[in-house]
């Protein structure tokens, strides 16, 4: 269960820089941010998506992660998390649906899960429309690559608020986050 | 013409500086050392160890000094310590039935396997002030030796339990909560409300254990045995695969037992009131003890609704870094929102007198 | 780890670091809910702003600027103790200038200057359960969060109104965040709640004591309680300030002597010197 991959440079200023990124980025849905990423990353994984697992996953945070077994071997190393399929509280699985992951309840919503999702590209400006709390008025995201039939679902997910799940989209070094209070229209 | 007070660093400084002479005292007298605090208020020492739940007698001493003896402050200072330490891992549950015993008595039997060992206690002296302590350099009185008592002493609850009298407690191996890692959630369980009672304040858990003798909360309770003594701690490093001996730390043990009525799926029996602190302290174990007994109420399916039976009352009171903290803040500037009351209350009153004027 | 102090950057180590920033993002997705955290001791007593404190040191970074506040004020002397300790265990700059702030820690006030996008304000919270004086049991107000279930509330106000003609609570006014969930805006004066209504910085809260952390996200409808015929009137004492003319700022009134001398000046320090200053230059 070794790993030639390195974690973050800085670990301390990496994380706290990357967590900056994802909490703009949650505050203000749709915003892309730029995380610090580590200066290498297994296969399998973003630097963004690996920045993420970096900066919040660690021993007392189960992980269901389906991303290859070098980036399984390195998350172990660097995060030692239990890794998990149900009741995980963060989600790194190209084939996990909104709706079957945890929720939360109405009395501990914080425990909704929160999903990372690898996508090809994000961009501000054009592609979804964004509303709720974080905008001013609207944010426009296009996002490349995203599950078939997501907005669906996250009207779905959304409607069962307070509980819900919250989504963290990675591309490249990139990264938007949805709440799960944002409403999300198709353009 | 008004200026605002400004030169808070400056006096901050001041004040510190005016502290530690204070601290001092007449410096023409030896100062204390930490070692003299260690030994010579060894029971202070232990109070701050079980609320400042860390046990290490040397910062404890040294916690003491540094709070002018105000032991709060001191559980303060040694908590404060304790949570920047990194995390080794967790020790096996203490046997306290291996206890290098000093003290061992039991208040349910007359004689029992092991004996009652009197050890080195207040219980007996006459509380007259003792003069001769005024003075420095008295000779001790002799102090008998006998040869260490390595009988086995069985706990009085186990040789109840054996006769299916005494309710066993529910065994698990699940992982106990922290609430130094996560907040409490009700309910508790009963390993959190424990750990809550250990570090708890003396004086809190003194005066509601005490409300249960006097009818609020229905406790009969009888000291099956108050233990104090040695305990090892024993630990097993995943690398080496068994269970080494870290040391022996000090504390002390008090099982209570209260008459149980039954319920429908139990007979009558006796139950169990669990109180464990580091060092000796009696009077918190005995109190601990009590209401930890009070604590179970719900779950033995009794009225709970006594103060000391209740665990959000009970929990989010006892810790005195927590209470001392809530109730002494109350000394920072409040100016702001006092001035919104003072026009509230202007306000308020100036229709008041106009409807009476009408 | 840093040689010169001994302790981690920002003195919270990063384990503890990772499990309050987790549960400052739920608190951003799920705007006024309180997240319970696993508040740590910190080498401040409680009640002192160790909430504020774990936020503030999670949240930081070396490019911060940070100010601190107490009563409205960077002189008083616990804002002044906690800009010491940060400048000690993170090394970042401090300001006292709002505008020049990336992070602003506070206590009982927020800013006279409105805030921007590129500013996080962190409350210290002594009480974070609205509902507390109405209901003490943690169990039981949770369930009434969780069911949006704040009726006690709104009897309680009406009562107020029944007795007094008007709302009797002049400072930790509840306000309704994002029309869901009930929250206590800390004891901030009634006077400021309008100022957290869709502002566009973030708003962090943290209670040490109490081991919760709740947000408000940017933009985010912030409404204090209030009923159609008695809407809510922010209180402000009826004067100009003595030192900068400013009838729109938050006063402190000041004894001047004990013959029933006073004046009132004001509270945000920073606000009021600017506008000396301006004034000063204008002469």
């Amino acid at each position: 269960m070794d790993t030639r991959f390195p974690g973050f440079a800085a670990p301390v200023l990496d994380a706290q820089a990357s967590f900056r990124a994802v909490l703009e980025a949650m505050s203000r849905p749709g915003r892309v941010e730029t995380v610090t990423p580590p200066p290498e990353v297994p296969p399998g994984l973003s630097p963004a998506a690996a920045a993420m697992l970096l900066t919040l996953v660690d021993a007392v945070t189960p992980l269901r992660l389906a991303a290859g077994a070098e980036a399984e071997a390195w998350v172990r190393f660097h995060c030692g998390c239990p890794m998990r399929r149900d009741g995980a509280a963060f989600v790194l699985d190209p084939t996990a649906t909104l709706m079957e992951l945890d929720a939360g309840t109405d009395e501990e919503p914080e425990h909704g899960a929160t999903l990372i999702l690898e996508v090809a590209a994000l961009e501000e400006g054009s592609g979804w429309r964004l509303t709720g709390p974080g905008i001013r008025d609207a944010h426009r995201l296009h996002v490349r690559g995203a599950p078939a039939g997501f907005v669906a679902d996250w009207a779905r997910s959304r409607a069962r608020f307070p509980r819900g799940v919250d989504a963290i989209l990675c591309a490249d070094t990139r990264i938007a986050a949805l709440p799960r209070t944002v409403r999300i229209e198709e353009a | 013409m008004y200026v605002a007070t400004k030169g808070g660093e400056q006096a901050i400084g001041a004040a510190h500086a005016w502290l530690a002479e204070t601290r001092r005292g007449d410096a023409t007298l030896p100062e204390l050392t930490v070692p003299q605090i260690e030994e010579q208020l060894g029971l202070a020492v232990d109070r701050v160890m079980a609320e400042g739940s860390c046990h290490d007698r040397g910062l404890a001493a040294l916690a003491v000094k540094q709070a002018k003896g105000d032991l709060i402050e001191a559980a303060f200072l040694l908590r404060a310590y304790r949570t920047t330490l990194p995390r080794f891992g967790a020790s096996a549950a203490l046997d306290t039935g291996a206890m290098h015993i000093r003290r061992r008595i039991s208040a349910t039997y007359k004689d029992l396997p092991g004996g009652q060992v009197l050890g080195p206690t207040f219980d007996y002296t006459h509380r007259l002030l003792d003069f001769a302590l005024a003075a420095e350099g008295n000779a001790l009185p002799a102090v008998p030796h006998a040869e260490p008592n390595t009988a086995q002493t069985p706990r009085v609850t186990e040789l109840l339990a054996r006769e299916g009298l005494m309710q066993r407690e529910a065994t698990s191996e699940a992982e106990p909560g922290d609430l130094t890692r996560d907040p409490l959630s009700f309910p508790a369980d009963r390993a959190v409300r424990l750990q809550a009672l250990a570090r708890g304040d003396e004086g809190f858990l003194l005066g509601l254990g005490y409300s249960t003798q006097r009818g609020y909360g229905n406790a009969h309770p009888f000291v099956g045995e108050i233990r104090v003594g040695e305990v090892a701690v024993c630990f097993t490093p995943p690398e080496l695969g068994f269970e080494i001996e870290l040391g022996d730390i000090g504390v002390t043990e008090c099982q209570m037992v209260n008459q149980f009525k039954g319920s429908r799926t139990e007979p009558p029996q006796f139950t169990r009131g669990y109180g464990l602190v580091f060092g000796h302290g009696e009077r918190k174990a005995m109190a601990m003890a009590l209401v930890d007994r009070g604590l179970r109420a719900e779950e033995l399916g009794e009225d709970a609704d006594a103060p000391a039976q209740q665990q959000e009352f009970v929990l989010y009171h006892c810790d005195n870094v927590e209470a001392t903290g809530f109730v002494e803040h109350l000394k920072l500037p409040h100016y702001v929102d006092f001035q919104s009351e003072l026009e509230n209350v202007r306000t308020m009153r100036a229709s008041a007198m106009q409807a009476a004027a009408e | 780890m840093n040689a010169q102090t001994g302790y981690n950057f920002a003195y919270v180590d990063e384990s503890t670091k990772r499990m309050i920033r987790r549960a400052i993002l739920k608190g951003v997705a799920i705007p006024g809910h309180q997240v319970p955290f696993g508040s740590r001791e910190m080498p401040l007593p409680y009640g002192w702003g160790t909430g504020g404190i774990q936020v503030t040191a999670s949240i930081l970074g070396p490019s911060d600027v940070l100010k601190v506040i107490d009563q409205g004020a960077d002189d008083t002397t616990n804002a002044v103790s906690i800009r010491a300790f940060f400048r000690r265990v993170a090394g970042v700059a401090t300001t006292e200038r709002t505008a020049e702030a990336t992070v602003i820690q506070t206590r009982h006030r927020i800013p006279e200057h409105a805030l921007t996008e590129r500013q996080i304000l962190v409350y210290q919270v002594p009480m974070p359960e609205p509902l507390f004086r109405l209901e003490a049991r943690v169990a039981e107000t949770k369930r009434m969060h969780a069911l949006a279930d704040y009726g006690l509330m709104h009897v309680k106000l009406y009562e107020d109104i029944a007795r007094h003609g008007h709302i009797a609570t002049s400072y930790n006014y509840p306000v309704m965040v994002d029309g869901r969930y009930l929250m206590s805006p800390s004891p901030i004066p009634a006077f400021d709640n309008p100022k957290m209504d869709r502002m566009p910085a973030l708003q962090l809260f943290g209670a040490g004591r109490e081991k919760r952390i709740y947000a408000v996200p940017p933009y985010t409808a912030v409404r204090s309680l209030d009923f159609e015929d008695h809407p809510f009137r922010p209180i402000r004492a009826p004067h100009a300030c003595t030192l900068c003319g400013s009838r729109e700022s938050y006063l402190d009134e000041v004894i001047t002597d004990d013959r029933g001398g006073k004046m009132f000046v004001c509270s945000d320090t920073d606000y009021c010197a600017e506008r000396q200053a301006a004034k000063a230059a204008a002469e």
